[in-house]
């Protein structure tokens, strides 16, 4: 089946997520969408899906107009999804989630599971996939569940298949397992879209390829083009930064890691026995597509996140960190910046002020006994708000109401009103305006040259570039080259393909 | 497989209930106030005997029949009003103001659990727990005040501390639970309270523990010594006790604690959005359980007033579902001390113009409804939005 | 408000692994009954009365030593701890069927101590235990109905207390008691639909709501009883029972006849629709349906299933099946309506819906146990006086409690309890 999307955009609220796009797939072609994490591919799938209805544009199949109304309509006219995060009922077994939703009767309404088996090993058995349709979901491995949702797909006469991220869960060898899935299928004339943002994958199966960034299409790509064409494609951006900074000085190491491992939610190894140092004055840019443990070697160094036994150390100073808790780290010097400001750095019904107390509560100059000292902290909060140029009528103003970017002067503010030896900053100009990144980054530099260490937490390769003294570039949680800032973007792009020569 | 993106919605969404509960606008409250009280109106005419012999007539004289239902609103309303604010027809000056004091006593103990109950709900957590923890505190109060003998003042004290102290114990094991095996607290509660009724019932039983002297199979306890009760404030003419005055006393301490110490920041920290709280630095676990304990302390507050402020012999019912009506106080009175003054004393009233409500005619349960209703009317925002078709406030 | 963050199985810990609690806490409660039941025990014998000498079945009354009875029994709970211990050697878990029979053999040994020198009238116990029951199974089964969708129901007390004040009003009324059941289930159910509509169009947290309803049920039918009942109780409450009816043959069976086959309309109807229910959840297309819902709502709206309608529609059953547990009460049972009548059982059926693991069958079993401790207390006064009689109620409530802090191994709450879903 040939599907067409003409014109979509999609909006939420004053954000645009997609913005006039136009994609055409061809029957038993494999489309891969390309793009990072919060690019839009996976409204612009929801959209297809029939979860969202588009604001502009049209869906064509076979060059009819659709009209999606909800998933199920979309699943009628021959669409299947396999959602990045499973669609799939835990503790129902194989059989009575590909039913789900169209499941065979006996005459008195109970549900027909010999039926409903027997559904399940057809599929199973014409692709070889070796499902048991009386297994829990839950007892089995991802990748099988995974082969579960493509059942269930293909249970209803899916003829256009929609993988979103589906290898972030796979290991290497369920990926080429997919792989060949994928390629069964097309050769079958179904078509499929292949959402990911890993350019091996893209290059080893897709018949071309499409590269979205911020919503939009920036262009056509062929699966013979170089990784580095690719990744460049996906992570560039549009805006020039340039920070004038000095040539930095070599202090003492503040900040030492020791092979660390680190599991992700999934209990799966996302830091995977990293070293690095820091030293003071310097900034440490720890490059990367998103996803490749960047995030939980952040949250392992502040301590939300406990590290495997085994472990070696984290040393700032000479005080070994492991073990401690979040609010020792924070006192030992830790500054830091999270990724998610909303989620793990700001409460948005607390003012302005509030927030610059979060992690100052114990101490001057925001506690006086267990009484908050409130005139110190209209001080202080006047001073912060003047010096880091937080567009706000008063301090008293809640969070919540500020723009992303005076959101993010405010955590910067406040980590950097503390007197700290290291300074993680993750993603620290992610949703930010233009003016507020220049200013953030300026403030980072000062810091710098101030004798603090840094770590800079970024996939921007032009904040990468712009900031660091050093790339660490980590791929598949594993830091696989460390570069000066001197290096070419094609040099980093090949690091963060995974590509070490 | 957890779903992400459902969850996050869900807390953004509970945060702007949370905040459009807090910040209620004046108007919505009146309005729910008004809507409320039309309710209880109606009720009352519509099952009054009078009124209903009137039915029979209603073809012939209709009028007659709205007549007597609009007074017997009237009447009920007025009687509640003259029953629990002033009441101008007393003959003498006690008559005439009793009732604002019987209204601050029977809305003490519903200002000291309520702002139990606040302090619940502002750290995220929903304390349904206030009977069983009106009740330990019973439990000590009990034994302090029947099986000790102390001076004046001292008794009181010894047997305040030791009943704030059990009930802070019964809500700290809440928070322990909550902290290390993940039990839900209201589940949590909910089981408690009766294990503490059933313990409390126990002790009053045993003749060596708390069973009054010469009891039989009733669970009753002597009346708490003269030493221990809480001493009267005007006089023998009144029944208002220092209960109140450790209320406004409580509420000033609900204050500082929650507005102006460091210790309630972190607890409303928490309550507003724990990622945030730790990677402050704030052990959440740690702050379940104290924010409990002290949330129970001061339902255990409630449990002082109750079995100190009079004079009989306790019985497990003396803790008069305080512990239920405190949760209708917290949520109408926004969480806020001074919202909570104020709903305590509303409801106070409510209980002190029983009587007199009852004296023309009129059943004092009907409060009971309006209480539901307001309180109903103020927490689900939309339910008053859409029957009087307000806009939808923005939130951000 | 209070931001109650909801997490998968808010009302359960989270899936634990097997683990040391079930063969600890089962050993010890062994030991306890084989010392102070046994070899501590009462002297003189018990007799435990099987047949009514009219029973077409006689089986001779059972006379044991009580402290001898009490040991063996013991010693067999011992031997199933033992199987627990060895399960979970084996790293699997204790299955349900034998912690009942566990819990089933420790009520014996608790009736031979009290009754020592006595009698036990079993049929009787085993029949006002259901009786009590009923109320609580029902309650209960229809906060399984609404917690398997996704929607706690914190206002089972509410709607217990509708369905008996309807019940006896409507019946007496009308002078029929069916129609006073029907009316029961159908303003109970109206109430769930309140309910439903603001937990899951309105977002309203559920647990407030409840709370909230509760109070409001409690308000209006304090109200309507004082203003109305209380001076009309001859014309508006005195609704009479469903007469008891013996099935033929099946009533004779010795201990179980009486109990079971002798009984109300309303416990009858009970011991259809424990059944009906599980059937309905675990056997059909909408059970599977609903089930997702609670379990995975995005999953299921995915596949095309209405998640809003589908919340709303097995809520609202829920509160009809709740109404008639209420019914059970007055029209079933005491034939008037009381003030606060409910008297807290809609709080001990949400125990009984997370002891019985949201599914109908341990529900009804864990509602029995509730039964068995009311009439046991009851019972212990007359048999044993001085037996501290509130501790044994108070046993359900505790098991409840180490159940929910994680004993049972794995309660698990369907996976969307309590949490609204937004879509888009």
């Amino acid at each position: 089946m040939k599907l067409e999307l003409r014109g979509i955009t999609k909006r939420f609220g004053a954000l645009v997520a997609n913005e006039n796009i136009n994609i055409t797939v061809e029957a038993g072609e494999i489309r891969s969408l390309l793009g990072e994490n919060g690019a839009g591919k996976s409204t612009l799938m929801n959209v297809l899906y029939g979860l969202y209805q588009a604001d502009e544009g049209q869906i064509l199949l076979d060059g009819k107009v659709q009209n999606f109304k909800g998933p199920g309509d979309a699943m009628a006219a021959g669409i299947g999804m396999v959602h990045q995060h499973f669609m799939l009922i835990p503790v129902f077994t194989v059989a009575e989630n590909v039913v789900l939703g169209n499941e065979p009767t006996n005459k008195i309404g109970a549900l027909n599971l010999d039926e409903a088996r027997k559904r399940v090993r057809e599929i199973s058995d014409r692709f070889g996939f070796n499902v048991d349709p009386d297994a829990l979901v839950a007892d089995l491995p991802v990748g099988v569940q995974q082969r579960v949702e493509i059942i269930k797909a293909l249970s209803r006469n899916a003829q256009v298949l929609v993988l979103d991220e589906p290898t972030a869960v796979l290991t290497p060898q369920e990926t080429d397992e997919l792989m060949q899935i994928m390629r069964e299928l097309a050769k079958n004339g179904t078509s499929i879209i292949f959402i990911t943002h890993k350019l091996r994958e893209v290059q080893a199966v897709a018949d071309r390829i499409t590269v979205i960034r911020l919503g939009k299409v920036v262009g056509e790509a062929k699966p013979t083009d170089s990784a580095e064409t690719l990744a460049t494609m996906m992570v560039g951006r549009e805006v020039d930064l340039q920070v004038d900074k000095d040539a930095h000085k070599d202090g003492a190491v503040v900040l030492s890691v020791d092979s660390i491992s680190v599991l992700d939610d999934r209990q799966q190894r996302a830091v995977d026995n990293v070293s690095f140092e820091v030293r003071a004055g310097e900034v440490l840019a720890i490059a990367g597509v998103q996803g490749n443990g960047q995030t939980e070697l952040a949250e392992a160094l502040l301590g939300l996140r406990p590290t495997t036994k085994g472990s070696g150390s984290i040393k700032l100073g000479d005080v070994n960190l492991i073990g401690h808790t979040v609010r020792r780290r924070l006192e030992e010097g830790i500054g830091y910046i999270p990724e998610d400001r909303k989620k793990d750095g700001l409460v948005a019904q607390f003012s302005i002020a509030e927030n610059f107390m979060l992690n100052g509560s114990y101490s001057e100059p925001f506690a006086k006994g267990l009484n908050i000292d409130f005139a110190k902290r209209s001080e202080v909060s006047a001073k912060l708000i003047e010096d880091f140029d937080i567009r706000t009528p008063s301090a008293e103003t809640l969070v919540g109401n500020l723009s992303g970017g005076n959101q993010q002067k405010v955590v910067v503010a406040r980590e950097l009103r503390r007197d700290v030896k290291l300074l993680i900053a993750a993603q620290p100009t992610r949703g930010v305006d233009v003016g507020s990144i220049e200013f953030i980054h300026e403030r980072i530099i000062a810091e710098r040259d101030d004798g603090r260490a840094i770590v800079l937490i970024s996939t921007e390769l032009d904040e990468v570039t712009a900031l660091a003294d050093r790339i660490a570039v980590m791929y598949r949680g594993r830091i696989v080259g460390v570069v000066d800032s001197s290096a070419t973007r094609e040099q980093l792009g090949k690091l963060m393909a995974g590509i070490t020569e | 497989m957890s779903n992400p993106i459902s969850k996050e919605v869900t807390e953004t969404k509970s945060e702007s209930l949370l905040r459009e509960i807090m910040s209620g606008t004046p108007l919505r409250i009146a309005l729910s106030a008004v809507l409320a009280f039309m309710v209880g109106a109606i009720f009352m005419a519509a099952f009054n005997q009078d009124v209903v012999d009137s039915y029979a007539t209603f073809g012939s004289d209709p009028m007659y029949t709205l007549q007597t239902a609009w007074d017997t609103i009237v009447n009920g309303y007025t009687s509640l009003i003259t029953g629990s604010i002033f009441n101008p027809n007393g003959g003498d000056a006690v008559s005439m103001f009793r009732p604002i004091t019987e209204t601050l006593r029977l809305g003490a103990p519903l200002i000291l659990a309520g702002l139990g109950i606040s302090l619940g709900f502002r750290v995220g957590l929903f304390n349904v727990g206030g009977t069983g923890q009106i009740l330990m505190s019973l439990l000590g109060v009990t034994w302090v005040s029947t099986r000790l003998s102390m001076p004046f003042g001292i008794h009181l004290i010894v047997a305040l501390l030791v009943g704030v102290a059990l009930a802070a114990a019964w809500g700290g094991l809440v928070g322990l639970l909550k902290a290390r095996t993940g039990a839900h607290e209201v589940i949590v509660t909910i089981m408690l309270n009766y294990v503490a009724l059933y313990l409390y019932t126990w002790f009053l039983r045993q003749p060596n523990l708390l069973l009054e002297h010469g009891g039989g199979g009733t669970p009753k306890s002597d009346p708490p010594a003269v030493t221990a009760q809480l001493p009267g404030i005007l006089g023998p003419s009144f029944n208002l006790h220092i209960g109140i005055l450790i209320a406004f006393a409580a509420v000033v301490v609900y204050w500082w604690l929650m507005e102006r110490s460091t210790i309630g920041f972190r607890f409303k920290m928490v309550g507003s959005n724990f990622h945030a709280a730790k990677a402050a630095g704030i052990n959440i676990e740690r702050t379940y359980i104290w924010a409990l304990a002290v949330s129970a302390a001061f339902v255990g507050l409630a449990g002082v007033n109750q079995g100190l402020g009079q004079s009989g012999g306790l019985t497990a019912s003396i803790n008069g579902n305080i512990g239920f009506d405190a949760i209708t106080v917290a949520l109408l009175g926004g969480s806020r001390a001074r919202g909570v003054l104020i709903a305590g004393l509303l409801f106070g009233a409510f209980k002190a113009g029983g009587p007199s409500m009852q004296l023309v005619g009129v059943s004092p349960e009907i409060l009971g409804v309006v209480q539901a209703l307001l309180v109903l009317f103020v927490a689900a925002p939309p339910l008053v939005r859409a029957i009087f078709r307000l806009p939808k406030k923005e939130v951000k | 408000m209070a931001k109650i963050v909801v997490t998968p199985g808010m009302f359960s810990g989270v899936e634990a692994k097997v683990n040391w609690k079930t063969p600890i806490v089962t050993g010890a409660f062994s030991l306890l009954i084989i010392f102070a039941f046994g070899l501590f025990g009462k002297s003189g014998d018990v007799t435990f009365q099987i047949s009514r000498t009219k029973d077409a079945w006689f089986v001779p009354n059972v006379i044991v030593s009580s402290a001898g009875f009490s040991l063996t029994l013991g010693l067999l709970m011992l031997a199933i701890s033992g199987v627990s211990v060895w399960l979970t050697f084996k790293n699997s878990k204790t299955p349900v069927w034998l912690v009942l029979i566990y819990g089933l053999l420790g009520a014996v040994a608790l009736l031979a101590w009290l009754a020592a020198g006595g009698v036990v009238p079993t049929a009787f116990i085993l029949g006002q235990a259901i009786a009590l029951a009923v109320p609580i199974i029902l309650g209960a089964l229809g906060g399984v109905m609404s917690e398997r969708v996704g929607v706690v129901n914190i206002a089972i007390e509410g709607q217990l207390l509708t369905g008996a004040f309807m019940a006896s009003v409507v019946g007496s009324l009308t002078h029929n008691l069916w129609i006073g059941l029907l009316v029961a289930m159908l303003t109970a159910a109206l109430l769930s639909m309140a309910l439903a509509s603001l937990a899951v169009k309105y977002l309203v947290d559920q647990i407030i709501i409840g709370v909230l309803i509760n109070a409001l049920v409690i308000g209006i039918t304090n109200f309507l009883y004082s203003e109305w009942l209380a001076g009309s109780g001859d014309t508006a409450n005195f609704p009479g029972t469903f007469p008891i009816v013996k099935i033929p043959f099946l009533s004779e069976i010795p201990v179980i006849g009486p109990a079971l086959f002798e009984t109300r309309a309303t416990v009858y109807l009970t011991f259809v629709l424990v059944p009906m229910v599980w059937f309905l959840l675990f056997r059909t297309k909408l059970g599977l349906r609903a089930r997702s819902v609670g379990e995975h709502p995005m999953a299921a709206d995915t596949v095309g299933i209405n998640v809003a309608r589908t919340r709303f529609w097995w809520v609202t059953s829920g509160g009809a099946i709740a109404g008639l547990g209420g019914a059970a009460l007055t029209i079933g049972n005491v034939g008037a309506f009381g003030r606060e009548m409910s008297g807290g059982l809609g709080f001990i059926a949400l125990a009984v819906v997370i002891l019985g693991r949201w599914q109908p069958f341990y529900v009804a079993a864990s509602a029995l146990l509730f039964g068995f401790a009311i009439i046991l207390r009851i019972w212990a006064n007359q048999v044993s006086p001085g037996i501290p009689t509130d501790f044994i109620t108070m046993i359900p409530y505790l098991v409840t409690l180490v159940a929910v802090a994680g004993f049972a191994g794995k309660v698990r709450a369907p996976a969307a309890s309590g949490q609204p879903y937004i879509k888009g």
